[in-house]
């Protein structure tokens, strides 16, 4: 479809880019003190986008502007996802005392261009959108680590995020080159073709493609060996940002993955509701299922050792990535699902978790272990969400947590013995994060002193706890509705071969 | 709502009203859980009214979509092997809201915590889809980690945290169990359904070169035996009930304990009858090490807790001998039906008794320690003096602990023997080494701690109170009458029973393993 036919297709883009330029236009006219009113603009905005894209006519699946990005359900299920997240980040950052001393507009601002870099990520099928819509993420993600600009620890996040992003988009976008070497196009769909008629003498160029494109995916979505920022970044950047950075912006990667991975590598199988086939020789699927064992098991293992809480969040984070990545070798139709599915479910959870740490610290002022000593007894609100967050994390029924588990789990079960071994693997790992996310509720609820005074979070921060909390149980129980959701969803734009 | 469900979610309805008393009250909070369990409770014994003796199938069932995508349902059903065992925990948990009656620390929580871990037992015995028999299977696991790691001894958290790993790590593997059964057998969680459709889908499924009814029997036999505990999984056990609080190690070895056999006993026997014969030797073997094992480490022990927990490894081991016993129907071991009910109903009743006895025996344990502030069996001494009603009921109890004829013990311990006897000859006179050494470290600890000179510093040590009593009476009653008249709770049972072997010996294919 060129240009202009494209446009119809593409009004909630349009009126978000109009929201960012609005955002900057109303920053010149507020205070800096009360510069955090920005953010209504935006959440206004995205609650407009949002319906947009609600309403949008999905009977229809095309792809828009020659060819670069398309439109699908899949796609809006993502932006969908994103919108929610950002709103809800939004929101927690009225209460981030963190960002207090900063004018705040920009702020706003950024995370709105990031969802524009998130909206065109979950639906490009062009390497060269691939490409740009990464990078448009990434920069804005590396201003808003560094945004406390007085604090060091925040100056060192930014840098190191830029080395590593830097470093990593280098990487893929050589990857990239060479894949559109060996096609001669940048469209997924003609690499499909080229990939598959192949010659087995270009097999190593593919595999050298593979490992450079994956580095950059990797780096997204921070999978061992490509997690080194993670960590700083996570505990450096603003609270806000960090939760924001371990939930949207790997939904967008995981969304480009599917694509990638499943119209590139293989038949596409999976968007039809089949099982989709390899169509070429390289050992991807193992490849990738032994990235997300290590990538699991590295990320709990190191995350036992972490006396920061939100370090400790950064390390499971990585994990999480190594059980959603899970679903990708087993290329059904399931496993999109079940990654969907987790998605869902890990969105509220993590935001909740991460949330929980701003509200504990801008109590006492701490992130580590040591600052929740007791607090269960004292903020019996925070400690009993936050267990909820912990046990939901753990995949425990009756958690959303565990309902992501259990279709990642059936996906792999479901697709034969030869991936059982996953399964347990993934069990086990279960088992040992149990450790170090309980550990959290020990110290809230075991040690310590009890204090016989309760302090109540201000009001909005309950109002945004419940709002994570909530979800995180019912989802646990019925989930009907996002079953509903994302089977309606699981229409891909494909293009007949 | 039926009563089933009734009986399931009055507890949660109980924690609600808990959460809206102010936690200042806690004389109210105490009165509405005994309220609550004590419904439930009566609940529970109006169902034994209305249950149909003559039919061992499943009676007042519950059906209702859940998540119709994935074909999970809430179904729930009782018959005779859940019976018991639903009126055991709903006897119990009443019992324990008064042991636990004069805890100080946050009573809103503590109660709170301990209505969900009704529902959460409750709900395991009742249901009868899987997928929803999982959820309730974990839901007990949060509130038992509280309830242990918040009220609980010196080494509490430890103990917790130990008890959870240990049962996470066998409940993944159910997990893995279940997907695996629902992928092979037609998509469905449905117990029932599953029991018809499992032994002929499993025929022939391989993975990793072994028959798949064996992988999937191993799997959920070890996430089963973990609650047992079985041999080599038990090192959790005498760690959570020495740490936990009176109230919730009556729960622990009353009722946790029986999850596991029943798991085995619902799941295993009547999902995979093959396996049954495949693995019945090693199911009598573990059983030898649990009765030999437990009744040594028993013997050991100086702390009186450590010792009754230890002596459930050794009871529960007599449970297994008897549940192996269910091949004694089959052909080729000479059609022996009276055997295996023997045994079935030994291992079941055998749940039952323990549960009624170790409850008694933990809550008697609690009561000496509240006065002495210690449980060192050897710094006590000559109390029989002091306190002699409570002597004469711990003496009870102990005699029912060692399987004395005309209480309890004795009668599914002996139904156990003489069922596995015909089939595993040589287990069973190894296993009586385990009686004697039953006996021997009830009887010693009975003698060091009643009898011998009163040690001077428990001169005033005040006689069993009439709140206590009232806790350890009814199980005592229970314990007496059962062993004098087991027949009516062998008449709920027995219709069950001879379904669960008649489906394991007619179902399995013993060469097809």
């Amino acid at each position: 479809m060129n240009n202009f036919q494209s446009l119809p297709f593409y009004w909630p883009e349009l009126i978000l880019t109009g929201i960012i330029v609005l955002t900057i236009i109303i920053d010149f006219f507020i205070d800096k003190k009360d510069s955090v009113k920005v953010s209504w603009v935006l959440i206004i905005g995205l609650f407009i986008v949002g319906l947009a894209i609600y309403f949008q006519d999905k009977s229809r699946v095309t792809s828009l502007f020659m060819d670069a990005i398309v439109f699908d359900p899949f796609a809006s299920f993502f932006k969908i996802l994103v919108v929610i997240a950002t709103v809800f980040i939004s929101v927690v950052s009225w209460e981030n005392d963190e960002l207090s001393d900063y004018r705040k507009g920009e702020y706003f601002t950024l995370l709105g261009i990031i969802v524009l870099g998130l909206f065109l990520m979950v639906s490009a099928i062009d390497l060269l959108m691939v490409y740009l819509s990464i990078e448009v993420v990434s920069i804005m993600s590396f201003i808003l680590a560094g945004y406390l600009k007085q604090n060091t620890g925040s100056n060192e996040a930014a840098l190191k995020y830029v080395v590593y992003g830097a470093f990593s988009s280098g990487i893929m976008l050589f990857g990239l080159s060479i894949l559109y070497g060996l096609a001669g196009s940048t469209n997924y769909f003609d690499i499909q073709q080229a990939v598959q008629n192949l010659d087995e003498s270009a097999n190593i160029a593919l595999v050298m493609a593979l490992v450079m494109v994956m580095a950059g995916f990797g780096y997204k979505i921070s999978v061992v060996p490509f997690h080194f920022w993670t960590p700083d970044v996570y505990e450096g950047a603003p609270t806000t940002i960090t939760a924001y950075l371990s939930v949207a912006p790997k939904a967008g990667a995981f969304a480009m993955m599917v694509r990638f991975f499943n119209q590139v590598l293989a038949d596409g199988g999976a968007m039809t509701g089949v099982e989709g086939i390899s169509t070429t020789q390289i050992p991807w699927p193992e490849l990738l299922s032994l990235l997300a064992i290590i990538t699991m098991t590295l990320g709990n293992l190191i995350a036992i050792q972490q006396e920061n809480l939100k370090r400790m969040l950064a390390y499971s984070s990585i994990a999480h990535a190594g059980y959603m990545m899970l679903a990708l070798p087993v290329m059904s139709s399931q496993g999109v699902y079940a990654l969907m599915m987790y998605l869902v479910m890990y969105l509220f959870m993590n935001l909740g978790a991460f949330s929980v740490v701003i509200a504990v610290k801008n109590k006492t002022g701490g992130e580590t272990f040591n600052d929740y000593r007791g607090l269960g007894w004292e903020m019996p609100l925070i400690g009993i969400v936050m267990t909820i967050f912990m046990v939901s994390l753990t995949g425990l029924p009756p958690t959303a947590g565990f309902i992501g588990k259990f279709y990642i789990f059936a996906a792999l079960v479901k697709a034969g013995p030869q991936f059982y071994y996953l399964v347990i693997l993934a069990g086990i790992n279960s088992v040992i994060s149990l450790y170090y996310y309980l550990r959290v509720v020990k110290v809230m609820f075991l040690e310590g002193d009890r204090s016989e005074l309760i302090i109540q979070p201000p009001l909005v921060m309950i109002g945004v706890l419940l709002l994570a909390a909530i979800p995180t149980i019912l989802f646990g129980v019925y989930w009907s509705p996002i079953a509903n959701w994302i089977d309606y969803s699981m229409t891909f734009f494909i293009q007949t071969i | 709502m039926g009563i089933l469900s009734l009986l399931i979610w009055l507890p949660i309805l109980g924690m609600i009203i808990i959460g809206f008393i102010p936690r200042e009250y806690e004389k109210h909070i105490k009165i509405t859980a005994a309220c609550t369990t004590g419904i439930q409770l009566l609940l529970s014994l109006s169902l034994w009214k209305q249950f149909n003796l003559g039919n061992g199938e499943m009676q007042f069932m519950e059906r209702l979509q859940w998540i119709p995508s994935f074909n999970i349902a809430y179904i729930l059903g009782v018959d005779g092997l859940s019976l018991p065992m639903v009126i055991l925990t709903a006897l119990l948990c009443f019992i324990c809201v008064f042991v636990s009656w004069n805890i100080s620390k946050s009573v809103k929580g503590y109660f709170a915590l301990f209505l969900l871990l009704d529902t959460g037992i409750v709900g395991v015995f009742l249901s009868l889809d899987f997928f929803l028999f999982y959820v309730f299977w974990e839901v007990m696991l949060l509130p038992m980690y509280f309830l242990i790691g918040i009220w609980g001894g010196p080494q509490r958290e430890y103990a917790a945290i130990k008890f959870f790993l240990y049962t996470l790590f066998g409940s993944v593997l159910m997990l893995v169990a279940i997907l695996g059964l629902y992928f092979t057998c037609g998509k469905t969680f449905d117990i029932l359904e599953l029991m018809k459709i499992a032994p002929e889908a499993l025929q022939g499924v391989v993975w990793w070169g072994m028959s798949g009814i064996k992988v999937i029997w191993v799997l959920l036999f070890i996430g089963f035996a973990i609650k047992v505990p079985v041999f080599p999984f038990h090192t959790w056990l005498p760690l959570a009930h020495v740490e936990a609080p009176t109230a919730i190690s009556v729960i622990l070895a009353g009722i946790l304990l029986k999850l596991g056999v029943y798991g085995i006993l619902r799941i295993n026997y009547g999902l995979m009858p093959d396996g049954v014969f495949w693995f019945s030797g090693a199911l009598a073997f573990l059983g030898l090490i649990n009765v030999i094992w437990g009744g040594l480490c028993a013997l050991a022990q100086t702390d009186l807790k450590k010792l009754v927990a230890y002596s459930s490894v050794n009871h529960m081991g007599y449970s297994l001998i008897g549940m192996a016993a269910v091949i004694a129907a089959s052909v080729s071991n000479g059609t022996n039906l009276k055997a295996a009910q023997a045994g079935m109903g030994g291992a079941v009743f055998q749940m039952f008794n323990h549960g009624t006895i170790s409850a008694m025996l933990f809550i008697l344990v609690g009561v000496i320690y509240e006065r002495a502030h210690h449980r060192d069996i050897e710094g006590f001494g000559g109390l029989a003096v002091q306190m002699p009603i409570y002597t004469g009921i711990t003496a009870l109890a102990f005699f029912a602990g060692l399987g004395l004829p005309g209480l309890s013990g004795f009668i599914s311990e002996a139904m156990c023997f003489i069922g596995a006897f015909p089939v595993f000859r040589g287990i069973v006179i190894a296993s009586t080494i385990g009686i004697l050494l039953n006996a021997a470290y009830f009887l010693w600890a009975f003698q060091r701690i009643f009898f011998g000179k009163l040690n001077k510093k428990y001169n005033g040590l005040p006689e069993i109170s009439r709140l206590e009593l009232f806790t350890v009476v009814p199980l005592l009653v229970i314990t007496i009458f059962f062993g004098i008249y087991p027949a009516p709770y062998l008449d709920i049972i027995a219709k069950t029973m001879d379904m669960i072997i008649n489906n394991v010996v007619s179902l399995s294919t013993i060469a097809g393993m």
